[in-house]
């Protein structure tokens, strides 16, 4: 029991994480419709630059360092690559952003080398005992940063000038524009709020408590776990993609003790796939129609 | 996000050519056909000239090939985005060798099968593979379909390490059999052949017969493409309700264009591990049959233009090729001589290349290479090329 009651909190933090990746996601193809594929560079870029700039300024400054910098990597993107094409297919832009996303890993693991730091040092390898369960503090305070900037986000996205714009785009992009909402703004706000909470999550994936590995390849790849949990709570939907974080996150904790550790990588994508057979637009997403 | 994913970037086809008189053949026609002429000519006296190592970097530019034309097929032709090619390369090379394996080994299964009839083997247990992918593939569309795809390659992941009866695992792997074509074989062994007074051996064999694979899987997929299949692949592709109105049956139509593209990609496995002369699973997903395989293999037909065959062999010229060829003459100019880490290998510098190339074509020239070349050939006043191959 003790066990199971560990899991499930690791797994929780875990999720929240995934969350945070989720929410980038959503709110990126609420604004625009594109799938963004590098969503796992923006985790790299500012896990890189919290490593770069730690000697100088200390872990909170680069943390915050590498936080700002993943968001306007975001935001340039938007800017200079994906706002060009004005007519561009939703699709075709996704794509681009899968090449955006091979330079920037590329470049980043081969400067990163073979070393492999691990920047969560707040909270990092430091569990402690409650209740007779021991629990990693990295997950708790995931928790915990995720339900305070989840919930600024559902605030801002429910009653801000810019939620409101960008819920009236992401209905009808034409009427809003006619409203006189910029639509380049929203958009270019949504990428910049997407890097911003990919830079906070890598602060906790790349942690001993979270993956047992450092900053490297393999963080680009727990990042795609996002993936899943975005779908699975359906892609236009903010809360699809706090549920869809949690469920990854304890999909992936459980099976890894009860199955495999291998097992539990593919876990989390087999229930994503057995949740699209049943429900092809996720657990909360928005059905296509098709009408004649 | 309502149609297939190559939609607006494949170039619409151009009109109709003019009919040409009977009897006679159009001069356009007739100076394509002599041109894949010459080339195929030039690519089978290739093996006189080149030496092992540059024949070996021209055999895996066609492995590129093979899953390359699959992959635009789904993709360009059938709007269907997938992220799984790499699965079923693996599950390929898996099928080829357990099919082909010896009998008496105590560490993997192996059936003993004839090599030749073993390759084809793979290539149906491959399309039945994609087949039964049919229940998600079918019901999904766009983005949604190409992340559910990767799932594929996180449980090809999974099998890999774990079935190691069938892929020997990931710490050793297991050595294919050697291919063999009603007994002749494709290495050192056998008959002694010379031609021109080059002795045709193992990398010599091995580029014939990837060659000729490679044409086989060119000429159906143009087939393919230019027939009823390919109509109804572009009808799906387009507008489902359209196409489902004509008569086209969807849900045929669409599991259908997996299963063939699922095909290639089987096909385009075993020959990697002809190739690699191993099958050897990935570690990680980054690998042999990793994402990252997925990645090149959908950068391949970006840059050669969704939906166009002859783009596809384009792109894996580039996308394959360009890490053979560097590697190659990094060796006589030395360049690239960093180890370690934070050095630029010739791997990484082709990821930067088809990474920006990705960038380029969906920035300026949405139809990739093959819209070029149509443009080209129409500025030249020749004939437009039919249906984007």
């Amino acid at each position: 029991m003790n066990t199971f009651l560990q899991l499930v909190v690791n797994g929780l933090g875990k999720g929240a994480v995934f969350a945070l990746l989720a929410l980038g996601f959503v709110v990126i193809f609420k604004a625009t419709e594109v799938v963004n594929f590098a969503h796992g560079s923006l985790v790299l870029f500012g896990g890189y630059l919290v490593v770069v700039t730690r000697d100088a300024l200390g872990w909170a400054g680069a943390s915050w360092v590498g936080i700002l910098s993943a968001g306007l990597l975001g935001l340039l993107l938007e800017r200079f690559l994906l706002s060009r094409p004005r007519h561009a297919d939703a699709n075709a832009l996704a794509l681009l952003t899968i090449g955006v996303d091979v330079i920037v890993t590329e470049e980043i693991v081969r400067r990163l080398g073979d070393s492999l730091p691990f920047i969560g040092e707040a909270w990092d390898a430091k569990p402690f005992q409650l209740g007779g369960i021991t629990l990693f503090r990295t997950h708790l305070v995931a928790l915990g940063v995720a339900a305070v900037l989840i919930t600024a986000f559902w605030l801002a996205f429910k009653f801000s000038n810019w939620g409101i714009a960008m819920r009236a785009q992401a209905e009808n992009r034409e009427a809003a524009a006619l409203m006189g909402i910029r639509s380049s703004r929203v958009t270019a706000t949504a990428w910049l709020v997407a890097g911003l909470l990919a830079g906070v999550a890598v602060l906790f994936i790349a942690t001993q408590d979270f993956s047992g590995a450092g900053l490297s390849r393999g963080t680009h790849s727990i990042a795609l776990a996002a993936f899943p949990a975005a779908i699975l709570g359906g892609l236009d939907s903010t809360a699809g993609a706090v549920v869809g974080g949690l469920v990854v996150g304890l999909v992936d904790a459980l099976s890894a003790q009860y199955i495999s550790f291998d097992f539990s990588k593919s876990a989390v994508f087999l229930v994503m796939l057995v949740v699209l057979v049943i429900r092809p637009s996720g657990l909360f997403g928005t059905r296509e129609r098709t009408r004649v | 996000m309502s149609e297939g994913v190559a939609s607006k970037q494949v170039v619409e086809a151009p009109p109709e050519a003019p009919a040409a008189p009977r009897g006679r053949r159009s001069p356009a026609k007739l100076l394509r056909a002599l041109g894949w002429t010459a080339l195929l000519v030039v690519l089978l006296a290739l093996p006189l000239y080149l030496d092992a190592a540059w024949l070996k970097a021209g055999q895996y530019m066609m492995i590129g090939a093979v899953g390359a034309i699959g992959l635009t097929l789904l993709v360009g032709q059938a709007g269907q985005l997938s992220l799984a090619h790499a699965f079923f390369l693996l599950a390929g090379g898996t099928a080829y060798s357990v099919l082909s394996g010896p009998t008496d080994d105590t560490r993997v299964i192996g059936l003993g099968i004839d090599p030749a009839l073993s390759l084809i083997g793979a290539v149906v247990i491959t399309a039945l593979l994609g087949l039964a992918f049919a229940p998600v593939s079918g019901r999904l569309r766009g983005i949604y379909l190409g992340v559910a795809s990767l799932a594929l390659v996180f449980l090809g992941l999974y099998f890999g390490q774990s079935a190691e009866k069938l892929t020997g695992g990931t710490s050793t792997g297991r050595a294919p059999t050697p291919f063999s074509l009603f007994g002749f074989p494709f290495s050192n062994e056998g008959p002694h052949i010379e031609i021109l007074g080059v002795p045709i051996q193992q990398a010599e064999r091995t580029w014939y017969l990837f060659l000729l694979l490679t044409v086989l899987a060119f000429v159906i997929a143009r087939g393919a493409v230019k027939g009823r299949i390919g109509r109804s692949w572009r009808a799906v592709r387009d507008n489902e309700a359209a196409a489902a109105v004509m008569g086209v049956s969807v849900i045929r139509a669409k599991a259908g264009a997996f299963a063939v593209s699922s095909a290639y990609a089987g096909l385009a496995g075993a020959m990697t591990v002809l190739w690699f002369d191993i099958l050897k699973p990935d570690e990680s997903e980054y690998g042999t049959y990793g994402i990252n395989v997925s990645i090149a293999f959908l950068a391949m037909i970006i840059i050669g233009g969704l939906g166009s065959v002859s783009g596809a062999l384009v792109g894996a010229l580039i996308v394959n090729g360009l890490p053979q060829v560097l590697s190659l003459y990094s060796t006589d100019l030395g360049w690239f001589t960093g180890t370690g880490g934070g050095a630029l290998t010739p791997i990484l510098v082709s990821s930067f290349v088809y990474g920006a190339a990705i960038i380029l074509v969906v920035l300026f020239e949405p139809g990739g290479l093959a819209a070029i070349g149509r443009r080209i050939s129409r500025r030249n006043g020749r004939i437009p090329e039919e249906q984007g191959t």
